[in-house]
């Protein structure tokens, strides 16, 4: 099995089409090679990851390709990069890195692309459909266009979006191709409380179980009692795409490519089934949460970046209120996002609350905390599982309520009613 | 001293030399391996704390986030990467990071995957040379 190349791969691939497109195509071609794919396929858009800024390599990968011409050549959006480009200024964020992560966001700028700078891009006008191929970097987005639109991404990594980008092709491999969808592991919930699936926390929770289980198999979860909305799935999304190296996921009866558990399955049984019980939920919800301490500095929202829902789900818990003197509140959003809200009148409440708010970056992507945050909080799996490896704090995980909640009591408080045995 | 060799598949063929640093649990290197010093810093990983710089490491594949490859990448240019990686399957992640590190500096690291029963015989503290057809040479 060798890989077949169309005449216009090949002229690609010898420099018809200019130096930075022969260099992106032949970084495509040696890893269809890797991955054994068959041929190329044509995707129709893209999202580039690497324009989080890590270090000198990424940046000279970037500029490289800038430097030789580069342009996209399918409608591409862009990732967090690692600086926002308006408040960097009220962070801890040194100057040089700074002046290196805004470069590589001119490089990526400059190769035709979206300035969208969002790890959300499923939640702008860009939102791929049902059926599309597409060439998609960052997790938590690969996770949601697969499962919960029925878009085809391959889970890929930082630096080959670019090339797929570029060249309008990737590998005829994975989650590309229909037979590569069916579900592998089934995930039945037992006796989990309706309160508890309409609960915010439920999904991360869940999320991060699933990833565990799951790995790189594609998981079926059975047995909801409620249609969750799309905030839930991305939540549930974004923690299996950290705990594991999901791709995707079916939940039956509620994401398109599940309309029954045969579907889901494309007919075959499961490899394993797993019984899902409130024990094994209390368990993930505890490994979330990596310190016995209820001290509290700061209260991170927006990972995945806060959609208009998320806005206007967070107004009323702070409406009237006013966080405690000594804890930070901050939300992260894109640009798009956080004039939507500001438009809808959910700004003033939080303002008035004493949040602050973050475009075009992520906390975890961007050294913007100061080092006597030490305690943070936050309603997100994908940011518990992550902070204490790349930020080196300590971690609360609880529900947006607790997070207001504790953010006004100056420690962490969270309500067990939902979660007690 | 003991010796065992095993077959693999070379998924970026070359030769490398090390010590072992096995672990049967997957690993993101975003949150989970520290660039500028080799160190695995993920504090839910078997090997957090341990350093992977001129190692050979062994786990079966990555996990979670799509930024691995370019942290990968960073320790190569570095110099503070494994010497190689050895893997239960063909890893994508760690394969693009070897291209691109091949296509800007010329300094790809070699990648094996070997099958999991071949994999659950290795050790950290094996020596271990890598040929560029995907044998594993163990002594320990």
């Amino acid at each position: 099995m060798t890989l077949s190349l169309t005449e216009k791969d090949q002229e690609m691939l010898h420099g018809d089409f200019g130096p930075a497109t022969r260099m992106a195509m032949s970084i495509l071609v040696r890893m269809a090679e890797v991955a054994r794919a068959e041929n190329l396929l044509d995707i129709t858009g893209a999202h580039i990851d690497s324009t989080v800024y890590i270090g000198d390599a990424g940046l000279e990968f970037a500029e490289r390709l800038a430097s030789l011409g580069a342009k996209v050549a399918v409608p591409t959006t862009l990732n967090v990069s690692g600086l926002d480009e308006h408040h960097w200024q009220e962070w801890a964020v040194p100057n040089d890195w700074a002046r290196q992560a805004h470069r590589q966001m001119l490089a990526y700028q400059s190769m035709g692309t979206i300035p969208t700078w969002t790890c959300a891009p499923y939640q702008s006008e860009m939102r791929p459909s049902f059926g599309q191929q597409i060439a998609w970097g960052e997790s938590n987005a690969i996770v949601f266009a697969n499962s919960v639109i029925g878009a085809r991404t391959e889970r890929y990594p930082d630096l080959f979006d670019i090339c797929c980008a570029i060249t309008g092709r990737a590998p005829a491999m994975g989650v590309h191709l229909t037979e590569n969808r069916a579900g592998k592991l089934l995930l039945q919930l037992k006796d989990i409380p309706e309160a508890l699936q309409r609960s915010d926390d439920f999904y991360p929770v869940l999320g991060h179980f699933l990833g565990k289980a799951a790995l790189e198999r594609i998981p079926v979860i059975e047995g909801m009692n409620i249609v969750p909305d799309e905030d839930q799935l991305k939540a549930l999304g974004a923690a299996a795409a950290s705990s594991g190296a999901v791709a995707m996921f079916h939940m039956v009866r509620v994401t398109p490519e599940a309309p029954t558990l045969e579907s889901a399955f494309q007919g075959k049984p499961p490899e394993e089934v797993i019984h899902v019980t409130m024990d094994m939920l209390r368990e993930s919800r505890r490994e979330l949460t990596h310190t016995d301490s209820e001290a509290l500095d700061m209260v991170v929202l927006g990972s995945p970046h806060f959609s208009l829902a998320e806005f206007k789900m967070l107004t009323p818990l702070v409406q009237g209120k006013r966080k405690h003197s000594n804890v930070k509140f901050l939300v992260t959003s894109s640009r798009a996002m956080t004039q939507l809200a500001q438009r809808a009148g959910f700004l003033d409440a939080l303002q008035a609350f004493g949040a602050q708010l973050t475009v075009d970056t992520c906390i975890l992507t961007s050294p913007m905390l100061p080092p006597e945050v030490k305690y943070l909080m936050t309603n997100s799996a994908k940011f518990a599982y992550y902070t204490p490896g790349l930020l080196g704090r300590q971690i609360t995980f609880g529900s947006l309520k607790d997070c207001v909640a504790s953010a006004m009591e100056g420690k962490v408080v969270r309500d067990e009613t939902l979660w007690k045995s | 001293m003991e010796k065992l060799i095993i077959t693999g598949k070379p998924i970026i063929a070359g030769s490398a030399r090390g010590q072992a640093l096995v672990s049967q649990e997957p690993l993101s290197f975003w949150g989970g391996y520290d660039w500028k010093t080799g160190e695995i810093i993920d504090r839910r990983h078997p090997l957090s704390g341990s350093n992977a710089r001129g190692k050979i490491l062994a786990i079966p594949f990555t996990r979670g986030s799509s930024t691995t490859t370019a942290v990968l990448l960073e320790s190569i240019r570095a110099g503070t990467s494994p010497n190689a990686i050895i893997t239960t399957a063909t890893d994508f992640f760690f394969a693009l990071a070897s291209v691109v590190a091949d296509e800007l500096y010329h300094t790809p690291i070699p990648l094996v995957a070997v099958s999991e029963s071949d994999f659950a015989r290795l050790r950290t503290g094996d020596q271990i040379a890598l040929d560029e057809f995907g044998k594993v040479f163990v002594s320990r």
